[in-house]
């Protein structure tokens, strides 16, 4: 069992090299892609019940001993994220199979696999320089995604991603420096035990070190005053791929967590409630601008993109105090924002192509009007956080989970009030879009109905959305552990460095 | 020394970082790469600055840390990978929209008939 917890690196890395042999044989590479992700689900799924145990694994790299090789940590937070890339991944990949979207360009089944690789590796790696190396990992595949059918507009968002991205990698390495200067140590684990000991006079650097890092991963996390390349790269990448981004900025989030609960702990002396105090004030603009940015979308892709910002806002709002009960809500609202956002950015791909725009002028009614409406609702409904989906049980969650915090009634507020917004931002598209278009005359030949295949990947990932919502008590339990263990990093610590294999 | 490679650091900190807010694709990847230069040397004096002294950790003389230069060595692979593929989409969005200038309008996204399935 011990090589079990790495096979969704060796799957994935084999598989993209592999896919690219059939690069002329679109039929082989689907199936092959489609088989391989469900394979990957499976593998995640049964990760996450070997790790729901509250065992952390370790699998030595070379079997070189920490911390001198490089180790891939499974512990309950690791698990729940692959899972979750593996569920959306699989959702995303059917629809972009039914819309035949994967036929707009090449490669898109290798670079898919790739992107898969470098989330499971930034998931799953215990070792700082090689989540960066992750992070580059898919960020190259996403760079290659992000283009994928080409076009003016979305060549220049991918050009502006990109140079984003690559000023975040080099701060990243900045950083990383830093720390390596002060720990003397990559390995989190060993990072993590040293942090207790270094003498006061290190504060400064520490602190630096951290908060250089806090902003590589507000990048990452769409969290302001960094958020700026994901409206234009969301609203311009091809559906699939801005669904399948839903996961990227929870990478950002996976990273706070783990570094800020781990190294930087809340415990940590240096540091105190340093970067507590930095993040929220972030995470309450990010939420304000996000949802002001549904009312004033001006297409329904840039709708849907900056509900993605306002998620990250309320999620990061959850992550900031650091505290158990706070981490459990920010968890499932993870789990639930990444579900909505993908769920709802393929929905819209359904609206664009059948209106010829996504954006918010009158047109004819669509094909299929009522069920499409009826997808963006459910969508809609999941996103801005109404009942009875998980959204609402999630905003919930972390408002009761920031009861007692000193800033509480201003959480509780932008909470309230942002939903309240984003609920009259969707309101308004959604009836420009379903509603006030019967006031027009259909012209012009209307556009293929969607494929049964199609609409499996959107009923997927929204049946996804309601199970969780109906089995929102036992995923809280996971949840809770999950936190339980955070918190308790000597057996994360333990695990790693604690002697033999 | 110190003195000396702090002002290098710093000098192609400051001109990237400048040339990156330039705003137009060919200043911005020159100070993207400017950047990366100034990180890889940052990464380098990470392990402490040393003169003649091997990379080896078991010998009695003073030696360097050897891990800052394999990082290093990995940073610039993958900065000059990274500039690669930004040369390559800076060129395809300045072919694809004539112009080189990083900022967009607020446009909806482009839909081509083939993505609307017919």
């Amino acid at each position: 069992m011990t090589h079990f917890m790495v096979l969704p690196l060796i799957i994935t890395a084999v598989m993209a090299p592999a896919l690219l042999l059939f690069r002329d044989q679109l039929a082989i590479q689907r199936t092959l892609s489609l088989v391989t992700t469900a394979v990957l689900a499976v593998i995640c799924a049964m990760l996450m019940v070997q790790a729901a145990t509250g065992e952390i694994t370790v699998y030595k790299m070379g079997n070189w001993d920490a911390p001198f090789g490089i180790v891939m940590v499974m512990d309950r937070l690791s698990a729940l994220m692959i899972t979750l890339t593996a569920l959306l991944a699989l959702g995303v990949l059917i629809y972009s199979i039914g819309t035949k979207w994967d036929a707009r360009g090449a490669h898109f089944h290798p670079l898919y696999q790739f992107q898969l690789f470098g989330l499971f590796g930034a998931m799953m790696t215990g070792d700082i320089f090689n989540l960066f190396v992750f992070f580059e990992v898919l960020l190259i595949a996403s760079y290659g995604l992000m283009v994928h059918g080409g076009g003016r507009l979305r060549t220049q968002a991918g050009v502006q991603y990109i140079i984003y991205n690559l000023a975040g990698s080099t701060l990243f390495v900045f950083s990383l420096a830093t720390i390596y200067a002060v720990f003397g140590t990559l390995n989190m684990a060993d990072m993590a035990a040293k942090a207790a000991t270094l003498p006061p006079e290190d504060a400064a650097l520490v602190r630096t070190a951290g908060a250089m890092v806090l902003l590589v991963f507000a990048v990452k996390g769409a969290l302001l005053p960094l958020h700026f390349w994901l409206p234009n790269t969301y609203t311009h990448a091809p559906a699939p791929v801005a669904a399948l981004f839903a996961i990227m900025t929870k990478v950002g989030a996976y990273a706070v967590l783990r570094v800020f609960t781990l190294i930087f702990g809340p415990s940590l002396a240096l540091t105190g409630t340093l970067f507590s105090d930095l993040i929220m004030p972030a995470a309450l603009i990010t939420a304000v601008v996000g949802m002001v940015g549904v009312m004033a979308g001006g297409s329904l892709a840039r709708v849907a993109a900056f509900a993605a910002v306002g998620s990250m806002g309320t999620l990061f709002i959850a992550i900031a105090p650091f505290t158990e009960g706070a981490t459990v809500a920010a968890l499932y609202y993870l789990i639930h924002s990444t579900l909505a956002a993908g769920a709802l950015l393929l929905v819209i791909d359904m609206v664009q192509a059948r209106r010829g725009t996504c954006a918010l002028e009158l047109r004819a009614p669509i094909v299929q009007s009522g069920l499409v409406a009826a997808l963006f609702f459910a969508a809609a409904i999941a996103t801005t956080g109404l009942p009875p989906l998980s959204g609402f049980i999630g905003k919930l969650f972390v408002l009761d989970a920031l009861r007692d915090h000193p800033l509480s009634v201003w959480v509780w507020g932008v909470v309230l009030i942002t939903s309240l917004v984003a609920v009259v931002g969707f309101a308004q598209a959604g009836s420009v879009v379903f509603w006030k278009a019967h006031a027009v005359k259909a012209d012009a030949t209307p556009a293929a109905p969607a494929t049964g295949v199609a609409l499996a990947g959107v009923g997927g990932l929204l049946a996804l959305i309601v199970l969780m919502t109906v089995a929102a008590g036992p995923l809280t339990d996971y949840l809770t552990d999950t936190a339980a263990q955070l918190y308790a990093p000597e057996g994360y610590i333990g695990a790693v460095l604690g002697g033999g294999s | 020394m110190e003195l000396l490679v702090a002002i290098i650091i710093g000098s192609l900190t400051a001109v990237g970082t400048y040339l990156m807010l330039r705003m137009r694709t060919f200043p911005v990847i020159v100070g993207l790469s400017l950047l990366a230069y100034a990180v890889n040397f940052f990464l380098f004096a990470s392990g402490r600055l040393m003169l003649n002294s091997p990379p080896l950790l078991y010998v009695d003389s003073p030696h360097t840390d050897a891990l800052p230069q394999a990082l290093t060595l990995t940073a610039i692979v993958i900065a000059f990978g990274m500039t690669a593929v930004a040369v390559i989409m800076a060129l395809t969005a300045y072919l694809n929209g004539g112009t080189d200038k990083l900022d967009m309008e607020n446009e909806a996204p482009e839909v081509t008939p083939e993505e609307r399935g017919q």
